[in-house]
């Protein structure tokens, strides 16, 4: 192996001996595209023409407008094909595999983004699929299971362990230790052992790389800060990693849940509950009790319940180069309704934790300051969930209709 | 006597050993004791305990949720230590500690591994920790003269397998085919080249796991590898028909013959 994919103290491979070459092989050919030109190209392309990339950076001139502070903009990634920044990786990922001359693919999925957009991949590239998801999340998210289905996919709901990403996460390992030969695994999120966390946000830097350009082109300068919603960390380390060097403030935003000291959260860094620690295969600080067992985590967005965070991520914070912050359900529940009723854009519950610390800052910020905040996928699509977050009477009294007409 | 001794001197008397592995605190701390109980008595030669961990990602269904169980029954990393010194006082056979590194790596590394020496047993295995990631373990290991035991599996390289060894005390624990413990393993040509392979690379005694449920397993393996190692089976048989059906299933496995003294020793000569 040529590295071990560490940052600081942060990240290594925590593997079953078994998945020794596994490892290897993917690392050697992870580091064989990056240093290929016509890769990225072939890259660029597929997402200018299967995805809708770029991405617009929209002003919000009414949200701007209602908190007087800072010009707001908002990165687009919920318009990505299948409605969110995964499809940067997944795409990615699957032209990695092609490469690779595996055929079939497999993934784990918490919102079922993810899930959902390896099944568009693996339908569009012609690679087998199975997805596994949580079955508290098959319960939460049933349309992107049977999106999932329709495209092909076989989608496994794990039973095991708190039954959600964490432990659709171990299921798929455990798949690809047995059938590593033909199998890509197209882990969603910059976290796991090396490649991923880097290969993950490699993919992802697309989205940093144009919000820099942009902000540029629309406005002249570089923004103030940038607000992004951190799960395992893709979409934000997408968007930052393009504003490293530069003198801007980086903000990620957890999940706070029902609260940071309700201990019903999944808040690992802007909390003090998290500690350092090793599982599912790589070092960071995870949500977990003094023994190592990892905690029950909460939030209203499926996508960000998770215990650990990429070791990137872990690091940038330790060398206080990315703030981290967490918004609650509630907030999140009240950035996004602003933001439906104020620009007509419905971000995904996970993103409006970005809008949601982004509107506590703006006001303090001066009409000469922008902020970037990524929006990093659709709402629209989780319809269910959302009705039910927002306890919709109308929506309910639908469900209840339809339950009869099916009943009958 | 360190552990490799321990079974060379058992390889004398019988020509394949049985190792028997546990989930501490499944179903329960107390049945755990009777179930060590049990093995000995029907003559387990050494034992692998689990200190249960919330993401044993290299793990099959039966075990990951004995874990969980433990877990939710209130196995502490505390209290499988306690139990584990119990046994390991209590009985005149070889225990190690299986674990993952998260439970090493919140207790401390090095106070982890002064502790095992402290309650009597002889060694770890801890199957998400490659040596390149294990330099504190390893180190603290040789310091209290415990066995670490590395893994071999059939997607390791020749080359591989000379640099885990390198490492490795006590014995080598090959895994018998790809995937998590539990399902079903086919004892063939493939793993018997397999074997020879991993008879090349090390001169340390063979355990061989993953899959082992009755006789002629343990018998497929007799004169290519060392140890049998029981894992899953034993569990199952435990939840289905309680920890009295152990005794029979443990002695059926490898009836005590007059067999002539075969494994490392014999082969050598
Ligand atoms: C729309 C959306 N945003 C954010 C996330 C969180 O993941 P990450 O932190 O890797 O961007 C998810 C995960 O499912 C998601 O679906």
């Amino acid at each position: 192996m040529l590295s071990r994919g560490y940052y600081g103290e942060f990240g290594g491979v925590f593997i079953p001996e078994i998945l020794t070459t596994t490892f290897d092989e993917l690392a050697e050919a992870f580091e064989k595209v990056k240093s290929d030109p016509g890769f990225w190209q072939e890259y660029s392309h597929i997402m200018s023409t299967y995805s809708c990339r770029p991405t617009p950076l929209s002003f919000a001139e009414n949200l701007t407008r209602h908190f007087g502070g800072a010009h707001i903009y908002i990165k687009r990634e919920d318009l990505n094909h299948t409605g969110a920044h995964k499809a940067n990786n997944v795409m990615g990922q699957g032209l990695l595999a092609k490469r690779m001359g595996k055929s079939r693919v497999i993934a784990e999925t918490g919102a079922g983004q993810h899930g959902v957009a390896t099944a568009t991949m693996a339908a569009r590239f012609g690679f087998k699929c199975t997805v596994y998801m949580g079955e508290m999340d098959v319960e939460r998210q049933r349309p992107n299971v049977f999106w999932m289905e329709r495209l092909g996919a076989e989608v496994i709901p794990v039973i095991d362990g708190t039954r959600i990403l964490k432990d659709a996460i171990n299921e798929a390992f455990r798949d690809w230790v047995t059938n590593m030969d033909d199998t890509h695994y197209v882990l969603g999120t910059a976290c796991g052992p090396h490649p991923f966390p880097e290969m993950v946000s490699y993919f992802q830097s697309i989205i940093g790389k144009e919000a820099r350009e942009q902000s540029l082109k629309n406005e002249g300068k570089l923004p103030a800060r940038v607000y992004a919603c951190v799960g395992g960390g893709s979409n934000a380390l997408g968007i930052f990693s393009a504003f490293l060097d530069d003198r801007v403030e980086l903000v990620g935003v957890e999940a706070a849940g029902e609260g940071l000291d309700t201990g019903r959260h999944a808040s690992r860094l802007a909390s003090n509950d998290g500690s350092v620690g090793v599982a599912q295969g790589y070092k960071t600080y995870f949500l977990q009790d003094r023994d190592g067992q990892m905690k029950e985590t909460h939030s209203v967005a499926a996508g960000l319940d998770y215990v650990g965070i990429s070791p990137i991520l872990a690091w940038h914070r330790e060398k206080g180069r990315i703030r981290f912050e967490a918004a609650t359900d509630s907030e999140v529940l009240d950035a996004m309704s602003l933001t439906i009723k104020k620009e007509g854009l419905i971000p995904a519950l996970e993103s409006a934790h970005a809008f949601a610390q982004a509107f506590k800052e703006a006001p303090d910020l001066s009409a000469d300051d922008i902020i970037l905040i990524n929006q990093s996928g659709r709402g629209d699509k989780d319809i269910f969930t959302i009705a039910e977050a927002f306890e919709d009477p109308g929506w309910k009294a639908f469900i209840q209709k339809k339950g009869n007409e099916y009943g009958a | 006597m360190a552990l490799e001794m321990v079974l060379r001197n058992k390889l004398k008397e019988k020509d394949i050993l049985l190792m028997t592995h546990i989930v501490l605190g499944y179903p329960s701390l107390e049945d755990s004791f009777r179930i060590v109980e049990t093995m000995v008595d029907s003559g387990v030669d050494l034992m692998e305990l689990q200190i249960p961990f919330s993401e044993p990602i290299a793990d099959g269904p039966v075990i990951v949720r004995a874990n969980q169980r433990a877990l939710e029954r209130g196995a502490t990393v505390e209290a499988c230590l306690d139990l584990a010194e119990r046994v390991a006082r209590e009985f005149d056979i070889p225990f190690l500690i299986m674990t993952y590194y998260n439970i090493l790596f919140c207790y401390g590394v090095r106070d982890f591994v002064s502790d095992m020496a402290k309650r009597g047993l002889q060694g770890a295995i801890i199957p998400d920790l490659p040596p390149e990631e294990g330099h504190d373990y390893l180190e603290a290991m040789q310091t209290h003269d415990l066995a670490p035991i590395l893994i071999f599996s059939p997607t390791t390289s020749g080359m591989r397998m000379k640099y885990l060894e390198s490492f490795g005390r006590g014995f080598i624990y090959c895994v018998a085919r790809k995937g998590v413990t539990g399902a079903d393993t086919r004892f063939s040509t493939g793993l018997d080249s397999y074997l020879a392979g991993c008879r090349k690379a090390s001169s340390l005694p063979l355990a061989v796991g993953f899959g082992i449920k009755e006789r002629a397993n343990v018998d497929f393996l007799r004169g290519k590898a060392d140890i049998a190692v029981i894992g899953t089976e034993t569990i199952r048989l435990v939840e289905e028909q309680g920890i009295s059906s152990v005794g029979g299933f443990i002695r059926g496995l490898s009836p005590v013959t007059a067999n002539s003294p075969g494994g490392v020793e014999a082969k050598g000569k």
